[in-house]
């Protein structure tokens, strides 16, 4: 019988590609779930999922709600904003209450790196991360690679821009090392001071050229610029910003060839990127949020086979 | 059997107090690299101090230590605690941070100011100093450079000076503005008494919480630079070059910060330094899984810097190893990486950890071990010096250097577990320390 | 665990004339082609459903069967205490099934729980006219109340044994056998 593919799903870096490409083999099957006349399937029924949402998200959190109801799972979601959560209860509270509530398995946002981490070294639960600080957000990256796959057929050798805050973004940390294991090569691209120093260290190449990058690429994922960079200082304008590192229609039509363009949302459009380009026929972007409910259900699938020591 | 029915002496459990009227150690090897001593003898301690070094007399009445296997060096001392009393007593006590201090073959320590309050009145000094009572530690405490450790003003040092503070730092923090470091530096020389410099520009460190580079970026953990570091560091080389005063570099990190103080004290600057025994062992792949306890600051660095730091020990660029002791409660490293405090307990793995990865490892020698772990601080803070010699006070450090034992946070005399050698296996242990008239002794 | 051979129960030539009985079967009961729609169970009830297809369009004077695959790994009752990732196939059903007579077929019928999960997964594309089951071999021991409306052959079985159906498409030899199950340590083997 086939190995158990996931005991929990923390991140990207280090994982197997043959666990990627189950992932994403199982959830090409879910996505034609999604597509049938009644779009639930009943294998997690009996398995309780808690979505712990330490930080706001309405987009993840109904993906992953989705994903667990079209598995027919029991479900139970709190959100809880952080300042909140830092004056009450702290976290290790939160993961004694869900030991004593016996939950399967754990969806858990949080803005502080490692707490998924932190989760499975206390609890029996298995923990699925759904974004820890600028850490990782493995089934982002694994929606996009989905999407990138149906697009492009492989990653081999398949060149993969990254562009904008890489510094702070977990997106684009799950996108390098999830592509990277599976022989993308892939180049980050942005303003100096929203790359993070020693980069280079995870295998990718480095640009400040947004046109030169889209010469070099087969896909472009464009990260979402939090708005707050220009208070912060890293970047002395929004205008600037777009007018240098903006995915713009121009700017796509100069290169002269069909590439791939991505963005995980929300979109700051007309920062980032052109309503022209999100919006244009082709555009890849809303395929990503239904990809988004496949791929969770298929990570949710795989890691609640496995047998709970307790269970 | 002892004769130390004195009330005031209280040993931990697991151990033999004696007082020291009348206490022979039989046969030990005397080791006190100043004085060039190294040899088997018995030592004989009478009223407190060294009465005779050879055998011991035939009529010899008090307690006898059986030195076989053991060392004894002048007693050693950690320039760098923090005893957390008064105001953060959940933490650590005077009492219990002697306790660890014994435990890690410590005769003195050096706390910190950054009480609650800060230590930065004689009323302060007095009180720390006083609760060490009973245990063979001196708690030389560090005074406030600034009142309130506020960053404002300096405090009144020239009181503390006359409460017997001889070192001030506002560790934790560094000193805000160059300006005031000027006035601190100017001030303490009326003393000629040393200003600790926890140097770390917080203007680019920021919410930093471990070293910026490779493996910061990896975790998407905040970066906290070494040049954050060095720029305060040479801060504070050229205003105690321009003013004359004397500084001294906690914790020293980075390798161009220890470039820095070796090109200073070539051109004569009066500076100083110390490293932690983390520093020197420990680099930040180790964060890797987000443990908690190997937060602390100034943070973990690479391998390089480690080379740095052990070429900087070994031509005494740095002075002095100190511990950093910093006792925090289970619970409040019990959280997210980002929220945990830094800091780790080291008192009682300090000697160990030396012995077993620089000494017997032969990256230093057990002489400039035992220098730095316990001389070279008294000097930078002015104090006298431990002596094996024959009417010296005995102060004295008993250690087993091929004892092999199994670091466990859990067993510690700190209050507190944050170490970050939980489960290494060490070889070399202090046995026993002797100092303030009393001995305490490990049984086994 | 290991297993070795008791006995061969069908050989190619005896597989090909069951095959053709239970087509000629399916036929008859459900009286032509029309709204007859053919699901292969996987693994081996897949090749099992195309052969019966052929026969059948042989039979019909080419008139096609409408042929469909599912796999039932969404649908087991087993899942949250099988200590082993199940596996999701592709399931293939690119036709309305609604008031067709769905045949489905597999490759050995035993406690009667797949058939029920492909039940249940047949009722998420629509609402079939009838639900029909064809099974190449019964080995009996139910713990269902299904049974096959097109069997193979039923043979007697003891609950140590398996059935292997091997198919040329996947085993490369068409044959049936009974084999034995035993643990590694039976043989003294670590
Ligand atoms: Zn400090």
């Amino acid at each position: 019988m086939s190995e158990l593919v996931l005991n929990h799903l923390l991140g990207l870096q280090g994982i197997e590609p043959s666990k990627i490409y189950t992932i994403l083999d199982t959830a090409d099957e879910f996505l034609k779930v999604l597509d049938r006349p009644i779009p639930k399937v009943p294998p997690l029924r009996g398995i309780t999922v808690a979505n712990i949402f330490f930080e706001p998200s309405t987009r993840t959190k109904i993906s992953f709600e989705l994903a667990e109801k079209r598995l027919s799972a029991d479900v139970v979601s709190f959100s809880k904003s952080g300042s909140s959560v830092s004056k009450g209860e702290t976290l290790l509270d939160t993961v004694r209450n869900i030991e004593a509530m016996k939950i399967d398995v754990v969806v858990i946002r949080h803005h502080a790196q490692g707490a998924p981490l932190f989760l499975t070294e206390r609890i029996k639960s298995a923990v699925i991360n759904a974004g820890d600080g600028s850490h990782e957000h493995p089934t982002q990256a694994l929606l996009d690679m989905m999407t990138i796959r149906g697009h492009t057929g492989g990653f081999e050798g398949l060149k993969v821009v990254v562009l904008g805050d890489i510094a702070h973004s977990r997106v684009a940390r799950s996108n390098i090392h999830g592509l990277k294991a599976v022989g993308a090569d892939v180049m980050v691209c942005g303003p100096s001071t929203l790359i993070p120093r020693d980069i280079e260290a995870l295998g990718v190449k480095i640009s400040t050229d947004v046109d030169e990058a889209l010469d070099w690429c087969d896909v472009i994922n464009v990260m979402r610029l939090q708005l707050e960079r220009q208070n912060q200082g890293y970047i002395p304008s929004l205008r600037e910003y777009q007018r240098t590192f903006g995915i713009t229609k121009a700017r796509l039509d100069r290169i002269g060839r069909k590439i791939v363009v991505l963005h995980p949302g929300p979109m700051n459009r007309g920062v980032e990127i052109d309503s022209n380009v999100a919006d244009a026929p082709g555009s890849v972007i809303l395929q990503q949020v239904t990809h988004g409910v496949a791929i969770r259900m298929a990570v949710l699938f795989l890691i609640s086979g496995k047998e709970r020591t307790d269970a | 059997m002892s004769h130390s029915a004195d009330n005031h002496i209280n040993p931990p459990e697991g151990w033999q107090g004696y007082n020291c009227h009348n206490l022979a150690i039989r046969g030990a090897r005397l080791f006190d690299p100043e004085l060039k001593l190294d040899m088997v003898s018995d030592i004989v301690i009478l009223e407190g101090k060294i009465s005779s070094i050879g055998p011991i007399p035939k009529d010899f009445g008090g307690d006898i230590i059986e030195g076989k296997e053991l060392t004894v060096c002048p007693g050693l001392f950690d320039m760098h605690v923090h005893l957390r009393e008064p105001g953060y007593e959940y933490k650590e006590t005077v009492q219990s941070g002697c306790l660890a201090a014994v435990a890690g073959g410590f005769t003195g320590v050096a706390p910190m100011p950054n009480t609650n309050p800060p230590t930065d009145t004689p009323a302060t000094v007095n009180f720390i100093r006083q609760q060490s009572a009973g245990t063979p530690v001196d708690v030389h405490p560090i005074g406030a450079i600034t009142a309130g450790r506020k960053g404002d003003q300096l405090s009144e040092m020239a009181e503390l000076n006359k409460a017997g503070v001889t070192g001030y730092s506002d560790d934790g923090s560094p000193v805000p503005t160059a300006e005031l470091m000027r006035l601190a530096l100017e001030y303490t020389m009326m003393s000629n008494s040393v200003i600790i410099e926890h140097a770390e520009d917080t203007s680019l460190s920021g919410k930093g919480v471990m070293d910026e580079g490779a493996v910061s970026t990896a975790l998407g953990l905040p970066g906290w630079p070494s040049i954050a570091e060095d720029i305060d560091v040479y801060r504070c080389i050229r205003l105690a070059e321009y003013t004359g005063g004397r500084i001294h570099i906690a914790h020293l990190s980075t390798k161009e910060s220890v470039q820095l103080v070796r090109e200073a004290k070539a051109r004569g600057v009066n500076v100083t330094a110390e490293t932690t025994p983390h520093h020197l062992t420990l680099d930040c792949t180790i964060l890797e899984g987000y443990n908690s306890n190997y937060k602390v600051n100034p943070p973990l660095r690479t391998k390089a810097d480690i080379d740095a730091l052990i070429e900087g020990l070994k031509d005494e660029t740095i002075d002095a190893i100190a511990t950093d002791h910093a006792p925090h409660a289970h619970d409040e490293k019990e959280v997210e990486f980002i929220l945990a405090p830094f800091g780790m307990i080291g008192l009682e793995t300090a000697l160990g950890v030396v012995l077993t990865k620089l000494v017997k490892t032969k990256k230093i020698t057990l002489s400039r071990a035992v220098q730095a772990l316990s001389n070279a601080p008294r000097k930078i803070l002015n104090l006298p010096v431990a002596k094996i010699e024959v009417g010296a006070i005995a102060n004295l450090t008993i250690f087993n250097s091929d004892e092999k034992w199994t670091v466990d946070g859990t067993k510690m005399l700190s209050k507190s577990q944050n170490t970050p050698f939980g489960g290494w296996e060490l070889t070399g242990r202090a046995t026993g320390v002797v100092n303030k008239g009393i001995a305490f002794v490990r049984r086994d | 665990m290991q297993e070795r051979l008791k006995h061969s129960i069908i050989d190619a030539a005896g597989m090909k004339r069951t095959l053709t009985r239970m087509a000629v079967q399916i036929l008859e009961e459900n009286e032509g082609t029309e709204n007859l729609v053919l699901i292969g169970i996987h693994t081996r009830g897949v090749p099992i459903a195309n052969r019966l297809s052929k026969i059948i369009s042989t039979l019909e004077k080419g008139k096609t069967v409408k042929q469909g695959i599912l796999d039932i790994s969404l649908y087991r009752d087993d899942y949250k205490t099988a200590a082993k990732m199940a596996e999701v196939r592709a399931t293939e059903i690119d036709f309305d099934i609604n008031n067709c007579n769905v045949v489905l077929v597999d490759d050995v019928l035993y406690t009667g729980r797949t058939a029920r999960s492909a039940i249940h997964g047949i009722f998420d594309f629509g609402r079939p006219a009838t639900i029909q089951l064809a099974v190449f071999i019964d080995r009996g021991h139910r713990e269902m109340p299904i049974q096959g409306d097109f069997v193979g052959r039923s043979i007697k079985t003891s609950p140590g044994e398996e059935v292997r159906v091997r198919v040329k498409e996947i085993d490369g030899v068409d044959e049936v056998v009974l084999v034995e199950e035993y643990d590694d340590d039976e043989r003294g083997e670590k």
